[in-house]
């Protein structure tokens, strides 16, 4: 293989063909209200650790959906799981307990 | 002997539909609890998608109200079924027996002050679109002093289950961009930011209102729900929400903050349909017997619904709703009262 002084780099492109339908089917299972999430932002808007590190629920969720696990994850390690985007979630999300659901279903540490 | 029909509620929705039925040569009585016609078109000052000065449009509707009979400041103290009629006894002390009823009693508005991580009425600077409609009418609002920088919120008291109002209020995303070209008009060097979840841009002519509210007024749409309001010292608003198109929590300082509150069932609609012993949906409003093909009719025999009080609609469909119920009413009560109906023809005919 001729060394051209470059590689190629990971896709960056959502595969829906990634998304892992059962363990979100068993996670709505656990928290039907991930399905009822509307994308406003405000869990983003008033999370306390958003401002410093890349913390956003709201984009956990659809990255869950775009089978892109690992990513929701990492955007969910620096909550503090302080409940103040339960407080304005206007879908009357846990979002709180949602989260601890995700962690439990989604992390890989056992 | 003409039939009688009674209107409850003296908006847009009872007044077209008065006038609709008084034209068919019923006999027509208009309750009204407030002391004014016209409902919340009264407080407007202009409507979207064109402008329309809302006095014309109620000027309009008003003009064509000749033999209608109304009281205002009237409440209805009873009403019961006798016979195929209702005998309905009015807080004037009159007593009526209407042979159809329609219940045209509108919505609320939002209170604004249930969102308290809004601040209306604790903050100086914080105001709902009726406020703003109220200035652009008599330019008379301390709250707005030369604002550099102004926030629209939208869907306050809608689409929101914290405050027990899930729906959509439909109205509230058109309202939100013609205000804030508006106040681009009135205030040309304001910044004018429209915090939005979704913008139902759904009716003819709102899209192209949309597209020049970016081209022609610059005007700055973020899509994220406001979460969080503080004042400052200087009494400047501090906003919190979410950029969800760029996925960063966003913070802006503004001189002024518009909360479009939703609609609301009405107060005193509920109390007539308590009295009715009438049939609420999940989300407050009048049930309708079949939201796609009678959707002014109440489960009731005789009770006609119409406008706002079976669910958010703008003043057009508002209309739109009236006359429906009033060819309605008018098959009803010719099927209900055949007589009455042949003796109409009959007047209509030998004079």
């Amino acid at each position: 293989m001729v060394d051209f002084g470059y590689g190629l780099l990971a896709s960056s492109r959502i595969n829906l063909d990634l998304f892992d339908k059962g363990k979100f089917d068993s996670l709505a299972a656990e928290e039907p209200d991930v399905r009822k999430c509307i994308a406003c932002g405000s869990c983003t808007a008033v999370c306390t650790a958003g401002k410093f590190t890349p913390t956003s629920l709201r984009a956990a969720i659809e990255e869950l959906q775009n089978g892109r696990d690992e990513v929701a994850m990492n955007m969910l390690k620096g909550c503090q799981l302080c409940g103040k985007c339960t407080m304005v979630c206007p879908r009357g999300i846990n979002t709180r307990h949602l989260i601890l659901s995700i962690a439990k279903i989604y992390s890989k540490k056992k | 002997m003409r039939n009688n029909v009674l209107i409850i509620g003296g908006g847009p929705a009872g007044l077209e539909a008065g006038a609709n039925l008084q034209r068919l040569g019923y006999n027509v009585l208009l309750v009204e609890h407030s002391n004014t016609l016209g409902g919340h078109l009264g407080k407007w000052d202009r409507l979207f998608p064109g402008g329309t000065p809302a006095s014309a449009a109620l000027d309009k509707l008003l003009g064509s109200m000749d033999g209608v009979k109304c009281f205002t400041d009237t409440e209805i103290q009873s009403i019961n079924r006798l016979g195929k009629s209702y005998n309905v006894i009015l807080s004037n002390g009159i007593t009526v027996l209407a042979d159809a009823v329609l219940v045209a009693t509108g919505f609320d508005l939002f209170q604004a002050e249930k969102k308290e991580e809004y601040g209306y009425g604790i903050y100086d600077h914080v105001i709902t679109n009726a406020d703003l409609e109220l200035y652009f009418k008599t330019g008379l609002d301390t709250r707005i002093n030369a604002p550099r920088k102004i926030g629209f919120v939208h869907c306050v008291g809608s689409r929101d289950e914290k405050s027990g109002c899930r729906s959509c209020s439909k109205v509230c995303c058109a309202t939100a961009v013609k205000q804030a070209c508006e106040m681009k008009a009135a205030f040309p060097d304001a910044q004018i930011y429209c915090f939005y979840m979704d913008l139902r841009m759904f009716g003819r002519h709102y899209e192209d209102m949309y597209l020049e509210a970016q081209r022609d007024y610059g005007i700055r749409f973020i899509r994220g729900r406001v979460a969080e309001v503080s004042e400052n010292i200087d009494g400047s608003l501090s906003v919190k929400a979410e950029d969800t198109v760029s996925s960063k929590p966003l913070k802006v300082s503004l001189d002024l903050l518009v909360l479009m509150a939703g609609m609301r069932p009405s107060v005193s609609g509920q109390r007539i349909g308590s009295l009715l012993g009438m049939q609420n949906e999940k989300d407050g409003y009048f049930e309708v017997l079949s939201e796609i093909t009678a959707q002014q009719r109440s489960s009731i025999p005789g009770i006609f619904l119409a406008g706002a009080a079976t669910g958010p609609k703008t003043i057009p469909d508002t209309l739109a709703d009236a006359r429906g119920a009033a060819t309605q009413i008018d098959k009803y009560l010719s099927d209900i009262f055949p007589k009455a109906k042949d003796l109409k023809q009959l007047i209509k005919t030998a004079w």
